[in-house]
């Protein structure tokens, strides 16, 4: 409860803070202070101590998995701010409303971590997009950013019509919203799954794979994330994409699985994910701009996350918080970097290990956690995504194909590594600060510190 | 403590070496620590210690069942003794070279033996798992950095072909581990998983691919010629002299006594493929140009029969491949040092622009002319003993099998003397007119290599005692 309260309230103060500032320059670090606060909070919440005790009459429900992922988003969006946190305010001139919009944006995720009603669901939902539409467009001046806006506000409108509607028969085959309430109280139909239910159901998924960029419902994904300014790609990438597969997985698990007598939701799942695999993999291949190949392995690496809707036992849950993390932490790393490039197409990077040696670095252990090569908390990620499904005992020929397009993504991700060590080129780069240099030092150090022992996160969830 | 420290030698004193601004100093350094943790293998190969600290064991992930546990068995200790004599007279016969970023080159170098030395010594397949990838990401950035022209595609290659192969064997391990008793990594629980019929054949796939693309085997080895030939030297010595028994020291540990009725199951296909190899590298090696691409083509050939004799399950065969793992390893470097000296030197290493070297280098003459005939298994020579003893498996095993691969032997012999002949005989050519004899670090590695051939060719038993636990254990999964 902390952390929704304290967002919405964050959010507030930021706004306050936009009239009553005249030092912009300030506004990064009493955001970046005010998510501290946050993650604090939300970590105390964990363990019992409630700052807001609300009776929210079970439309909301805490509990550790939820918990966690908050102090992920939360700690992945901190560091988002430290590192890139001079870029959001080069963004435009209206600086304290992205952040205003960035801590909504963070209301609506620890809304969704913790919905335990179709309704609640929905709101999350709703919070969580609506603010990202305007950062989108936020780079007035810029056509393609504009058109991403529209083009993201237009299908996001119609992905939550079809979740509104899909919502809307669910009640009508069920009789209530709640979560948990189908599975003790047998619907009006006697315990059976109706076809208002079901159909009811489809709407969801369709929906939410729209959320998550699933393939076939992808196709906004890349032009959005290609037209918004690359600060706030790097936020709808990470942070709100992971939110997304909260929710997804708990609707799943609960809902989902409940009718699974009647629809065989894991061939549903399983084609999914092959889709978004295929078309995530084999078109990030041919990009030649870094930021465009990061979209299309965006929805590669939703595919991975897909995995856990399939197996949906104990190493799913801590796979999918994993891979949160790994996936969050890694982009942002890149983004970071990529916003500091004059020239985001491959070339542009050539050569970035002799003139910045440090990026190059870093940079390079970002990609290899994306890849998945082991010592990176990648690894841990996908193993825990494939030892999920392996564990089920069924679906083994899905993570044959999983692991077949993880080499596939090598190629597009190595390439970059490739432009950075082997290629002779003369990178333009932004002033680079020290600081900027030790956090994102400090980032891959932890990425591979999570490599080694993924348990320093995964320990959250039980002790 | 010594398992342990032959893992954190080369990895820290690698993690140094990335710091050292001079590039005398990276040398001299690198050629200490690669000294230093030799020293430590022959401590552990000869008991200078108890046996208690030939293993560590340490908690790491316990929530997976995967700990961090190393230890070093027959094979184990021969081949660490492999890795650990290979790196300092890589570094000693490079030592003249210039690398650009030496402290780089120098880093990376000891971080492969890293790797190497953890895939040959844990004992939790998890933790072989970490290592088999670790020794694959330093040797890519090694060969796309200082490699010849085509040196980004074709490590490109490479990298690509191993790595579908380990995500594979990824999914084999996780595979196994679901059926392991008490659903842990480590060596033991594997050995006692219970699989079915199907679940083994199925699994045995999955690392064996894994294991075939490193080897090579035919018809997966399409990498290996190509990442020989661009590679700089001394990586192409680590990865022919040692890498490459990574894919044949992991069958003999992960493989045969894992899925022991699929490899039984199986042995014919896979002895067959190997025999189809060993001829078809050897008829391509006679038709090469390039020295660097022969003594690629016949590496393949020599892999191709260490595989099918493993899988020939005969104990003359097995312990054919121990003996020839270490062979092999110390032959081919000797080689890869040979044409490395007359590239440096000559600036060529085709044949065509060769000849009449042998009057004016006398010294690298002789001395290439006894690794040749190793190459070749001639009695006197280490290959002898185990070529003989792996053929005396193979033919036990099935004789036409035999008499088909003891063809490769002739074609080895017919590729072998023909590069002797168009390099060192003949008259000289335009390259060849002002050569040199070879500098005085390459003939000294030369000639401890030279010494190593003759005393195993003419005294292998310790090598055969050494191995023979590893031989025995394996046998016994075999014929259960």
């Amino acid at each position: 409860m902390n952390a929704i309260i304290l967002s919405a309230a964050f959010g507030v103060m930021m706004m306050l803070c936009s009239f009553l500032l005249k030092n912009k320059g300030s506004l990064r670090h009493i955001a970046s202070i005010a998510l501290l606060i946050l993650l604090v909070a939300n970590i105390a919440d964990t363990y019992g101590h409630t700052m807001f005790l609300i009776n929210t009459h079970g439309m909301l429900l805490f509990n550790r998995f939820g918990m966690l992922f908050n102090s992920i988003a939360i700690g992945s969006t901190f560091v988002y701010v430290l590192l890139t946190g001079k870029e959001i305010e080069k963004t435009g001139t209206y600086v304290a409303e992205y952040f205003v919009l960035i801590f909504f944006v963070l209301c609506g995720v620890t809304l969704l971590s913790s919905y335990n009603n179709l309704l609640t669901l929905f709101l999350g939902i709703e919070i969580m997009s609506i603010p990202l539409y305007i950062l989108t467009g936020s780079d007035k001046r810029n056509m393609k950013s504009n058109e991403a806006a529209l083009k993201y506000f237009l299908m996001g409108a119609f992905s939550t019509g079809l979740m509104l509607m899909g919502i809307a028969l669910t009640y009508g085959g069920t009789g209530t919203f709640n979560m948990e309430a189908v599975r003790t109280f047998p619907n009006i139909y006697k315990g059976l799954a109706s076809f208002l239910e079901i159909l009811g159901l489809l709407f969801l998924l369709v929906s939410m794979a729209f959320k998550v960029s699933a393939a076939p419902f992808h196709f906004w994904t890349p032009d959005v994330y290609d037209g918004a300014p690359s600060v706030f790609t790097s936020f709808m990438a990470t942070i709100v994409k992971a939110a997304g597969f909260i929710a997804f997985i708990k609707l799943c698990a609960v809902r989902m699985n409940e009718t699974s007598g009647v629809v065989n939701w894991q061939m549903i799942y399983a084609i999914l994910i092959v889709a978004t695999l295929l078309v995530g993999n084999i078109t990030a291949v041919f990009q030649q701009s870094v930021k465009r190949m990061l979209a299309y392995s965006s929805i590669a690496q939703a595919g991975f996350m897909l995995f856990s809707l399939i197996s949906l036992n104990d190493l799913a849950y801590e796979g999918i918080l994993l891979y949160a993390a790994a996936y969050s932490l890694a982009t942002i790393g890149i983004f970071a970097i990529l916003v500091k490039m004059k020239d985001i197409s491959l070339e542009g990077y050539n050569g970035l290990a002799k003139t910045q040696p440090a990026l190059a670095a870093t940079n390079m252990v970002f990609l290899l956690s994306l890849s998945g090569i082991p010592l990176t908390a990648g690894f841990f990620a996908k193993y825990y995504m494939l030892a999920a499904v392996l564990k089920t005992g069924t679906y083994t020929w899905l993570v044959i194909v999983g692991v077949l397009f993880a080499a596939v993504s090598v190629y597009y991700y190595f390439r970059v590594i490739q432009a950075m060590y082997f290629k002779e080129g003369n990178p333009q780069t932004e002033v680079i600060t020290p600081s900027f240099k030790y956090g994102v030092i400090a980032l891959a150090a932890l990425i591979i510190l999570l490599g080694i022992f993924p348990n320093l996160i995964l320990n959250w969830l039980y002790f | 403590m010594i398992a342990l420290l032959l893992i954190l030698i080369p990895l820290f004193s690698g993690l140094i070496t990335f710091f050292i601004k001079g590039e005398k100093d990276a040398k001299s350094w690198s050629l200490f620590a690669s000294v230093l943790t030799l020293a430590v293998v022959f401590a552990g190969v000869f008991n200078l210690f108890d046996t208690a600290q030939s293993s560590y064991d340490a908690a790491w992930l316990s929530a997976l069942g995967a700990r961090f546990s190393i230890g070093l068995d027959g094979m184990g200790k021969m081949l660490c003794l492999l890795n650990a004599i290979a790196f300092p007279i890589v570094f000693g016969a490079v030592y003249n070279n210039d690398y650009k970023k030496p402290a780089s080159f120098y880093g990376l170098m000891l971080l492969m033996q890293t790797g190497l030395m953890g895939v040959f010594l844990s004992t939790d397949c998890l933790l072989f798992y970490f290592f088999w990838e670790l020794a694959l990401i330093p040797a890519y950035f090694l060969c796309s950095t200082w490699g010849g022209e085509k040196r980004i595609q074709v490590t490109f290659k490479f990298f690509i072909y191993t790595f579908v192969g380990s995500l594979l064997m990824l999914v084999g391990i996780l595979y196994v581990y679901f059926k392991t008793p008490d659903h842990s990594f480590a060596l033991q629980s594997f050995y006692n998983a219970k699989l079915s019929t199907g679940e083994e054949n199925f699994a045995f796939w999955l690392f064996f691919l894994a294991f075939a693309i490193k080897m090579p085997i035919f018809p997966l080895h399409t990498w290996q010629p190509d990442t020989y030939e661009q590679s700089p030297t001394a990586v192409t010595m680590i990865l022919s002299g040692v890498m490459v028994k990574m894919g044949l020291f992991a069958a003999i540990r992960w493989l045969v006594p894992v899925f022991p009725h699929a490899a039984l199951y199986y042995s014919h296909f896979i002895i067959i493929l190997s025999v189809t190899g060993m001829l078809y590298a050897s008829l391509i090696a006679i038709r090469q140009d390039d020295i660097k691409r022969m003594i690629a083509y016949s590496s393949i050939a020599h892999i191709g029969l260490m595989c099918a004799a493993i899988f020939s399950s005969e104990e003359t065969g097995m312990q054919g491949v121990m003996i020839q793992m270490f062979n092999h390893g110390i032959n081919v470097i000797g080689l890869w040092i040979v044409a490395e000296a007359i590239e440096t030197q000559l600036g060529t290493r085709k044949f065509s622009e060769l000849g009449g070297l042998a009057r004016k280098a006398p010294a690298l003459a002789i001395l290439l002319v006894v690794m040749a005939l190793a190459n070749i298994a001639l009695p006197l020579t280490n290959a002898f003993v185990g070529e003989f003893l792996m053929f005396n498996g193979l033919f036990r095993y099935n004789v036409w099998i035999a008499a088909i691969a003891g063809i490769s032997i002739i074609l080895a012999a017919v590729y072998t003397l023909n590069m002797i002949q168009k390099i060192f005989y003949g008259n000289t050519s335009i390259a060849t007119e002002n050569a040199k004899d070879i500098g005085m670090g390459t003939k000294i590695m030369l000639i401890v290599l030279v010494v190593i051939v003759v005393v195993l060719g003419v005294y292998p038993q310790p090598m055969m005692q050494l191995t023979n636990d590893t031989v025995q254990s394996v046998l016994i999964k075999f014929h259960l």
